[in-house]
Parts: structure tokens; C-alpha cells; sequence
């Protein structure tokens, strides 16, 4: 028997700063899943991932995005958060005064005292030790804000993560910690029969696809979802021939 | 000597009905004069349980003198408490100190004038006293030195005024915590006088804890020698009627350092007008000023000056500002003057709001608005103030956290 759909996106249209920029777009995701979405820059990538987290600067003037069941579409994005939903951002804000610390325990939302040990251990696994008494994301090299990023995501322990562009900025000493990291995000260390987590993954390059396993690839193009199947095979194609080819192949 | 009591009184009565340069004015006429009285010395555990319990938001310890180099206590005008507990040490009332050493008239209205305005003159006129705190040469506090002045009458006018010296080479802390029970209205004057010695170091962290229909007119002055630090930390988070306050620091000696770090947060009501000067008149002089405001219904008026007048001298002055809510206004009004090549003064100021991208990414983590928009003002109000000692340093987070309750 086939298990529920975890999340699944019907005729999405939404706006930003009032210019259409995803038409329709049509996408599911199921329990334990990790979808690679690849494309042109300006494509829509971005806002298709803040419109899932629910940020209300992308406004869905159409069609529905329903979670684990339940219609979201108007949820605010700390419900969604709470429900489930966690994303990386590419480039996320700093917050002065707020440490790094104190936002990860915020992520666990919990506050007994194996609490403080999780944050440790969890920062010891992101190497991000060091971090935790800094303000978030001041003064972070590319690498350091995606470790400190995963390691929140890590804390908050969401059953669907939305990763931007995870590998961008990271050097390749630092990849494969991301890699694992992300793994771990997902719950790929556990067996794939037990796996629930689910993942959708931005990638310009695919470069993460060498540490991270993904079974669905995408080509968002254009505001629409115009290409799907294995996500090595598509790399390769849009390696050696560019985006133009997708859209070539569309028409076909 | 005489002579010069006697000028004196003539220049206080001749200015006190002058206006003070800056700030709303305050008719004195409409609330009482009481006389200064006489130093008393109880012990700590004699003085109110309320008025004990009050003051702990403001960074004073009664109950518990083991974290204290020194206590000083004045209720109204009357000294009630004074006590040290290190050597080399000095804690007393002003009066005491001016009949112990025939040289402390010296120092007496020497870097804040008496006609001022209506407000120094009132505290002379009025023979204020208060608390007079010396750190002999090379002597190092181990623990802050404390001072609570507390006002418990209504319509009552608090005289209060001080006098720090550092010796050379010496090191103080001091904590002061200013602070009124409910009975209101009532102003305070506070004149203070710090005399920092060459080589010497002053950290200064005032909290005060006002009440709604409180005027408070604090005026004070650091003279500052070769290699001296003064160092100001200024918190009031409370309600007030009115508070205006324009602290001067002179660098005079080769490589002086004045340092004020401010925490204001004006609720509706609420009207702060706090600034801080440095004269740096000397080679190498320094001064740093920063200044986190919040209105959150409340006018705040944020004033810095800087003045340099020698070669590598260095002044920054920063002031940041958040208006909550749709009501409050902040004024930042920095000013630099530089009279000569060779100065390097820069200031920057922002007023704004609390930005939207920041408290989105918290709600992204799981945080409801509330609990995001409080972990971003909580932030912003943390200092990191650098050079203050650890122990001062979480003294001043825990009142700014206590005063923060009742504010979110």
C-alpha cells in the first residue's frame, strides 16, 4: 500500500512584490523522499521553497499547498514551523544579540536539562562549538552560516526540510560535513524502510548529489515544474547542454 | 575659605531660577524643599524590607553584603548607611568627608559648576549631601562598591551630591541604584563629581528605577588625568515623568578615556533626555559613546557631543534607535567638532524598526511573533560593554533583565 502523500502543491500560483513568478505549478512529496530541484536562475526555485515555509512577502493568489493532510496555504509560518516544515536559507539575516546558542535551544523547544546537552552535542557535530556564543550569522564565512544552518535544522528536527542551495559558498573541505549533515537532517542514517523524513533540495550545481542521495530530480523553469526523473541524469544532460535544452525538449 | 562658602551660596542664589540649557523645565516651587539632616548609621538590616526588595532591580544588595567592597544607603536627604569592607577603601557621607579632610572642600563644585542652574544651585542652596567615595593609590576594588538613593516621600524634592575620587593608579567599581517607592510625585537632583587620577579607573553603572510622575535632573561631571578611565554605564528602562541628563567627561591628560554606554526605554509617559560629552584636550585622548533606545510609546531625546582639540585624539559616537508600536519618537542628535588636524571623530545613528526579515527567520525556527519580537528588543538592549568586569557585567544584564519583565 502506498503511504499518504506528505506534501503536495496543486495549480500554485504566486506572486512576489506583484509579478506572477510560479504559474500552476504541480509538485508531491512523499514520506521519506529526497527531491533535487534544479534551474535557471530567476526560475522560481526560491519562491517556490519560501512560499512552502509560508513567508508572507509570496503570496499564493492560487491553487493550495496541503501538509501531512492539512491545508496550509494561510497557515503563518510558525505553525507551519511547529508542524513540521524547516528550511536553510541561502543567505539568512544576522540577528544582533541573539546567540547562536540560544537559538538553537529555541529550535529544540524544549527546555529540561537534557536540552543543553543536545546543543552541545549537536554543535559538536556541526563543528560549530565555537559558535555558540556569538550573535547568528554575524560575521559567518559562507561555510560557517550553512553548518550553522543545518545545525539549527538539526534542533528543530523537521519531517520535511527545504534546503537552498546548501552546497553555494562552501568550500570542499567544508562539503562533505554539509553532506553529512544533511543526511542526518533527513534520516538517511536510519534503514530506508523506517525512513519518513523528506527533503527538497535546491541545487544549482548538484554538486551535493555526490554526498547526498536523492531518488526525484525536477527542472523548474519558467514559474513550472517541466521536467521530472533521475536527478543524475538530468545533471549530466543540463551539464552538456545547458537549460536550454529542457525547455528545447518541452517542446518536442 | 569662608569667603568662598559665601561666594558661592551668592552664585547658587543667583541661579536659582535659571533654566537648565537642555530639557523641559521643572517649577521646584511646586514640590518641597526638605533640609538636609544629619548622617545616621544603621545597619542594612534596619532599613525598610520594601524599600530592601525595591532596590535589588537596581543592582543594590542589601541583605547580602558579601559581593560589596562598600555600601552606601541615603533615603531623601539623609544619609542612613555607609559601610566598607575593603582596605584602602573609603565610603562616606560627603559631610563626613568634607569635616574628616580639610581638602575634600577642594574638590568641592570643582567639575560641575554650582550655578549651573536651578538645579545645582537647589542641591547647594539646600547643602545636599551624599555620598563621598575614594579609592586610595593603587588600591583595586575586589567587589563593586554599592550606593542606593532611594526617594519615600511624596512631592518631595531629593538633594543629592556626590564625590568620587580615584587616587592614581587605583581601580573602583561603582553600582548605583536610583530609585523611589510609589509615593509621587517628587524630583531628584543628583550632582556628581568624579576626580580620576592619573593611571586611574572608574566604571560607573547607574540603574534607575523611577516611577510615573517622577522629574529626575542628575548632573555630573569626570575629570580625567594622563592614562585615567571613566566609564559610564547608564540604564533606565522604568517609567519617568521626565529625565534629562547631559554627563561631561574632560579628557585633560595625555591618553584619557571616557566610555559611556547607554540603555534607555521610554514608555508612554515617558519623556528621557540623556546625553553624554567628552572634551578630549589632550594628546591621545579617547572616547567611545553608545546608546540603544527604545520607545515604546515614550519621547527620548539621544544627544552626544564630542569635542576634540588635540593631536591623535579619537571619538565615536553611535546611537541606535527602535520605535515599537504606532505612538513614542526618538531624536538622535549626535555632534562632532573637531578644532584641529589630526582628530578623528566619526558618529553614526539609526532609528527604525525592528526589521521583519529577522523576526520571519526566528518564526521559521518554530518562535511565534511575540517570542521572536522579544529575543530581537532583548538583543538589541544587550551592550556588549567591553572592559567592564564580568561580575559588573552580568550585575547589569540581570537588572536589565529584571526591568524587561515588566516591560514584554
Amino acid at each position: 500500500m502506498e503511504k499518504a502523500v506528505l506534501l503536495e502543491i496543486s495549480n500554485l500560483t504566486v506572486t512576489v512584490d506583484g509579478r506572477e513568478i510560479l504559474h500552476s505549478l504541480n509538485l508531491a512529496v512523499n514520506p521519506g523522499e529526497t527531491a533535487v530541484i534544479f534551474g535557471p536562475n530567476g526560475g522560481g526555485k526560491t519562491t517556490l521553497l519560501m512560499t512552502i515555509m509560508g513567508f508572507p512577502r509570496y503570496r499564493v493568489t492560487g491553487g493550495s499547498i496541503t501538509f501531512k493532510g492539512q491545508d496550509i496555504t494561510n497557515m503563518p509560518v510558525d505553525e507551519r514551523a511547529r508542524l513540521g516544515i524547516g528550511i536553510s536559507f541561502q543567505r539568512p539575516p544576522v540577528v544582533r544579540g541573539v546567540k547562536m546558542h540560544d537559538m538553537v535551544l529555541a529550535c529544540l523547544r524544549r527546555d529540561d536539562k537534557e536540552a543543553e546537552e543536545l546543543v552541545t552535542a549537536l554543535a559538536e557535530k556541526s563543528h560549530m562549538t565555537n559558535f555558540l556564543g556569538r550573535n547568528i550569522n554575524a560575521g559567518f564565512s559562507g561555510g560557517e552560516t550553512k553548518r550553522s544552518e543545518m545545525l539549527q535544522l538539526l534542533a528543530q528536527g523537521p519531517d520535511l526540510a527545504l534546503l537552498d542551495e546548501p552546497e553555494s559558498g562552501v568550500d570542499l573541505e567544508n562539503i562533505s560535513l554539509i553532506g553529512q549533515l544533511i543526511n542526518e537532517v533527513l534520516g538517511k542514517t536510519h534503514p530506508i524502510r523506517e525512513r519518513s523524513r523528506s527533503g527538497l533540495i535546491i541545487s544549482h550545481t548538484g554538486h551535493i548529489l555526490d554526498y547526498v542521495n536523492a531518488r526525484t530530480g525536477y527542472v523548474l523553469c519558467g514559474g513550472q515544474i517541466i521536467c521530472d526523473g533521475d536527478p543524475h541524469d538530468m545533471l549530466n544532460t543540463i551539464k552538456a547542454k545547458g537549460y536550454q535544452e529542457c525547455v528545447v525538449c518541452l517542446k518536442k | 575659605m569662608l569667603e568662598e562658602v559665601r561666594k558661592r551660596q551668592e552664585q547658587a542664589l543667583a541661579a536659582r531660577d535659571k533654566k537648565a540649557a537642555v530639557g523641559d523645565d521643572v517649577d521646584l516651587s511646586k514640590f518641597e524643599s526638605h533640609v538636609t539632616q544629619a548622617p545616621q548609621n544603621v545597619a542594612t538590616g534596619a532599613i525598610p524590607a520594601d524599600v530592601r526588595q525595591s532596590v535589588l532591580s537596581t543592582g543594590v544588595m542589601l541583605d547580602d553584603l558579601s559581593q560589596r567592597s562598600g555600601t552606601f544607603v541615603q533615603i531623601d536627604n539623609q544619609p542612613m548607611h555607609m559601610a566598607v569592607a575593603q582596605d584602602g577603601i573609603e565610603v562616606m557621607a560627603t559631610s563626613e568627608a568634607l569635616a574628616k579632610y580639610d581638602w575634600v572642600k577642594d574638590y568641592l563644585w570643582k567639575a560641575v559648576k554650582v550655578d549651573t542652574d536651578k538645579f545645582t544651585a537647589h542641591t547647594e542652596i539646600n547643602q545636599a549631601d551624599g555620598y563621598f567615595m575614594r579609592a586610595l593609590p593603587g588600591v583595586k576594588t575586589t567587589y563593586p562598591v554599592q550606593a542606593c538613593l532611594y526617594m519615600s516621600r511624596a512631592r518631595a524634592i531629593q538633594d543629592i551630591h556626590n564625590i568620587v575620587i580615584a587616587e592614581e593608579g587605583s581601580e573602583l567599581h561603582i553600582i548605583t541604584g536610583c530609585s523611589s517607592s510609589g509615593h509621587e510625585p517628587g524630583v531628584h537632583l543628583g550632582v556628581s563629581e568624579f576626580f580620576i587620577k592619573k593611571g586611574a579607573k572608574v566604571t560607573f553603572t547607574m540603574i534607575h528605577s523611577w516611577a510615573p510622575d517622577v522629574e529626575v535632573r542628575p548632573r555630573t561631571t569626570a575629570i580625567i588625568e594622563q592614562d585615567g578611565l571613566f566609564m559610564s554605564n547608564f540604564v533606565i528602562m522604568r517609567p519617568v515623568h521626565s529625565m534629562q541628563s547631559n554627563p561631561t567627561a574632560y579628557c585633560m591628560g595625555e591618553n584619557a578615556t571616557a566610555r559611556f554606554n547607554s540603555v534607555i526605554v521610554a514608555t508612554l509617559g515617558s519623556k528621557i533626555d540623556v546625553g553624554s560629552r567628552a572634551i578630549l584636550s589632550a594628546k591621545g585622548a579617547k572616547t567611545e559613546m553608545i546608546a540603544r533606545t527604545i520607545s515604546a510609546g515614550g519621547e527620548i531625546i539621544s544627544r552626544g557631543y564630542i569635542e576634540a582639540s588635540e593631536l591623535e585624539t579619537k571619538g565615536h559616537l553611535e546611537c541606535r534607535g527602535l520605535i515599537l508600536g504606532e505612538h513614542g519618537s526618538i531624536h538622535a542628535i549626535p555632534e562632532i567638532k573637531g578644532n584641529r588636524a589630526g582628530v578623528d571623530l566619526s558618529h553614526e545613528a539609526a532609528v527604525g524598526k525592528i526589521a521583519e526579515e529577522e523576526v520571519e527567520y526566528l518564526m521559521a525556527r518554530g518562535l511565534t511573533r511575540d517570542e521572536s519580537t522579544a529575543a530581537i528588543i532583548r538583543g538589541f538592549l544587550k551592550v556588549d560593554i567591553q572592559g567592564l568586569p564580568p561580575m559588573l557585567n552580568a550585575e547589569m544584564q540581570r537588572a536589565v533583565k529584571q526591568s524587561e519583565a515588566d516591560l514584554f
